[in-house]
């Protein structure tokens, strides 16, 4: 085991929580935030790293069917970045359906304009959360078991 | 010391050596714009900011990553990039970009994150520039999937590149981003080896025009101590370069406010003046936030250039402070692993005998840990399997709580307005 948060906590039973970069972003504290952060809300996290190419992300979630894709972005492309992934994704067979949400720093002007918000959900993200929105984020995770439960 | 005999065809260098002879400190954004115009228009302002400024182009993320075509599709759409595209566009439109700012007085460097940067490296020689950075540990850990295997054959044959070029009279200067390392939580002993190791790296494959970085942490004291750590080893270990040191204000985690912002800023142009670092990087007011505008960045040189010249160096220091015995440890390390540097770099991070916390890359063994102390320094927690007395502070299981806590040590000290007390003291 290692002593700090790295890679992957798949031990146990229990659906996976696919966490994810985007294709041209290096950054990881958010990364290594946000698995904290699942696994703090009972998630076992499959973290992917930065820089994640799009075949890369949809073989992935292939395999592990997860309950979830979380994808993290902060360094200005992840307005372009994003529309392409889950583009790929809900193309792709076997990675259609999968619940997906992308967050944090989107674009490079602060925060994104309302009509690219819109453009990634029309894409098939089933949220977006901003910069900020690490609360109203635990409490849709709280949501999501609820209605898992229900 | 042999860096003053060298021929004077590396004008980055020269430049620096220059204005340090005047007293002056050199300051540098961090700026890249996507659109031709705008990144012209901010060097010409950087050109014309009240300070010794050098200039900056800054790359965006795609071609970081080697995606060409992605930033292709951006400039020809029109759409936003986080930098500029040098190796999308063609040599004469960057060309155009620095026709009549770029030169001797006004030097540009490229900066990029390339854990595979030959073409980017064509692309700036054809441009006319000379000048960049990164390394083959620094652009590869914290940068993305490109195992260390590879960047290290990837920054040899990149070192090449530039060192062929010196030919025809104008020689390469690469800094090295070694001093950096995920911007954040890396002691700095590690940070003033690697960075030594970079420039030692950029030496064997013929670079003799070396700027040696070190990013701006937790605690001025321990800070100064690296600069001079650093400036120690270099004269031990760089033989046959000329070598600067640059600083780097702070990597991590920023403040929010402006008023904090600022403060983080001023400190890093007074620990630089004070250690005796020749050039110090800006951060802005929006760093936290977003892509900074031209004005903001000019300010930022400004703020720093006022901070340097209020500030005298300070005399001293321990020469065998710890991040000297630290650093001189984890090189000699290295040395023994192989006298070809890059082979020891990969064959010593293999075994954990160099480790970077935090950090995901597959190649990083991950066995050590670090901690703020309650002086503010920046200590091993875990020193894994380094070369280092064995250190485990207990600790429990580090919470999402806990990491935004430590990540934002730096944040509350300078938004609070609790910091800017100057520290004097050599
Ligand atoms: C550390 C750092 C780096 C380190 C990263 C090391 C590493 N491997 O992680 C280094 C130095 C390598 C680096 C490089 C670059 N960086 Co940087 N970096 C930062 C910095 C200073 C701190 C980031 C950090 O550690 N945050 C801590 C984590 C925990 O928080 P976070 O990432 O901010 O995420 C929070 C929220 O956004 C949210 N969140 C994030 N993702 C998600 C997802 C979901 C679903 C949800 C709900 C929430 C959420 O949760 C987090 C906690 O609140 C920021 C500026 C700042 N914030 O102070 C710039 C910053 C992120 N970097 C930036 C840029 C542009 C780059 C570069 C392209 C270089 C450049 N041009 O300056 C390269 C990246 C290259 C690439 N291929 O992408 C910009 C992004 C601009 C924008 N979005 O408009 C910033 C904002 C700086 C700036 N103002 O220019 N960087």
């Amino acid at each position: 085991m290692r002593p700090i948060p790295q890679g992957t906590s798949l031990a146990g039973p229990g659906p996976v929580t696919v966490l994810s970069g985007t294709s041209s972003d290096s950054h990881t504290w958010n990364l290594v935030f946000l698995q904290l952060l699942l696994e703090e809300a009972g998630h076992r996290v499959d973290n992917v790293g930065p820089c994640v190419p799009d075949d890369l992300l949809v073989d992935r979630v292939r395999a592990q069917e997860p309950r979830l894709l979380v994808v993290s972005s902060v360094n200005g492309h992840g307005y372009e970045d994003g529309l392409r992934m889950i583009t790929a994704l809900r193309a792709a067979p076997g990675t259609a359906g999968v619940t997906a949400v992308i967050g944090g720093k989107l674009g490079v002007d602060g925060a994104l304009a309302p009509d690219r918000v819109r453009d990634l959900r029309d894409a098939g993200f089933d949220e977006v959360f901003a910069d900020g929105d690490a609360g109203a984020f635990r409490g849709y995770l709280e949501r999501l078991v609820l209605e898992a439960a229900s | 010391m042999t860096r003053d005999d060298l021929p004077d065809t590396d004008a980055f260098g020269s430049f620096v050596a220059r204005e340090h002879a005047r007293g002056r400190l050199v300051v540098q954004p961090r700026m890249g714009f996507g659109d031709p115009r705008r990144m012209r228009a901010g060097l010409a302002a950087t050109r014309a900011a009240d300070a010794a400024s050098v200039g900056t182009i800054t790359l965006d993320s795609y071609t970081r990553v080697g995606d060409n075509a992605s930033a292709r599709r951006a400039v020809l759409a029109g759409t936003d990039l986080n930098g500029y595209p040098i190796v999308a566009r063609p040599p004469e439109q960057t060309r155009e970009v620095l026709a009549g700012l770029a030169g001797p007085d006004f030097p540009v460097q490229v900066r990029h994150g390339s854990a595979a940067p030959q073409e980017i490296f064509r692309s700036l020689l054809r441009a006319g520039l000379t000048a960049t950075e990164g390394g083959p540990v620094s652009y590869c850990l914290p940068y993305g999937r490109t195992p260390l295997e590879r960047s290290v054959a990837n920054w040899r044959e990149g070192a090449a590149i530039l060192a062929a070029h010196a030919e025809d009279g104008r020689s390469a200067h690469v800094e090295t981003f070694g001093g950096c390392m995920l911007g954040q939580l890396c002691p700095p002993g590690m940070l003033v080896a690697l960075s030594l190791l970079e420039g030692m790296f950029f030496l064997q494959h013929g670079i003799r025009g070396i700027s040696l970085s070190y990013a701006q942490q937790t605690s001025p004291a321990q800070d100064r101590e690296a600069i001079r750590a650093l400036r120690r080893l270099a004269s031990e270990f760089l033989g046959g370069a000329r070598w600067h040191v640059v600083l780097y204000t702070y990597m991590g985690l920023f403040p929010r406010t402006p008023g904090g912002a600022r403060s983080l800023l001023r400190q890093a142009a007074r620990t630089a003046v004070e250690a005796g670092a020749e050039r110090v990087i800006v951060k802005t007011e929006a760093e936290a936030h977003r892509i900074p505008t031209i004005g903001e960045n000019v300010r930022a040189l400004e703020i720093a250039a006022r901070a340097a010249e209020e500030t005298r160096p300070a005399a001293g220091g321990d020469p065998d402070s710890d991040v000297y015995l630290e650093a001189r440890a984890l090189l000699s390390a290295v040395l023994e692993h192989s006298d070809d540097i890059g082979t020891g770099l990969l064959r010593a991070f293999s075994r954990g005998h160099l480790d970077i916390p935090y950090c995901l890359h597959p190649d990083n063994a991950g066995r050590v840990r670090s901690r703020i102390g309650d002086d503010g320094h920046l200590r091993w927690a875990d020193t894994g399997s380094l070369p280092l007395p064995p250190v485990a502070h207990r600790s429990g299981a580090v919470t999402s709580a806990d990491l935004i806590s430590t990540l934002s040590y730096m944040e509350r000290r300078h938004d609070s307005g609790a910091a800017p007390v100057p520290e004097r003291n050599g």
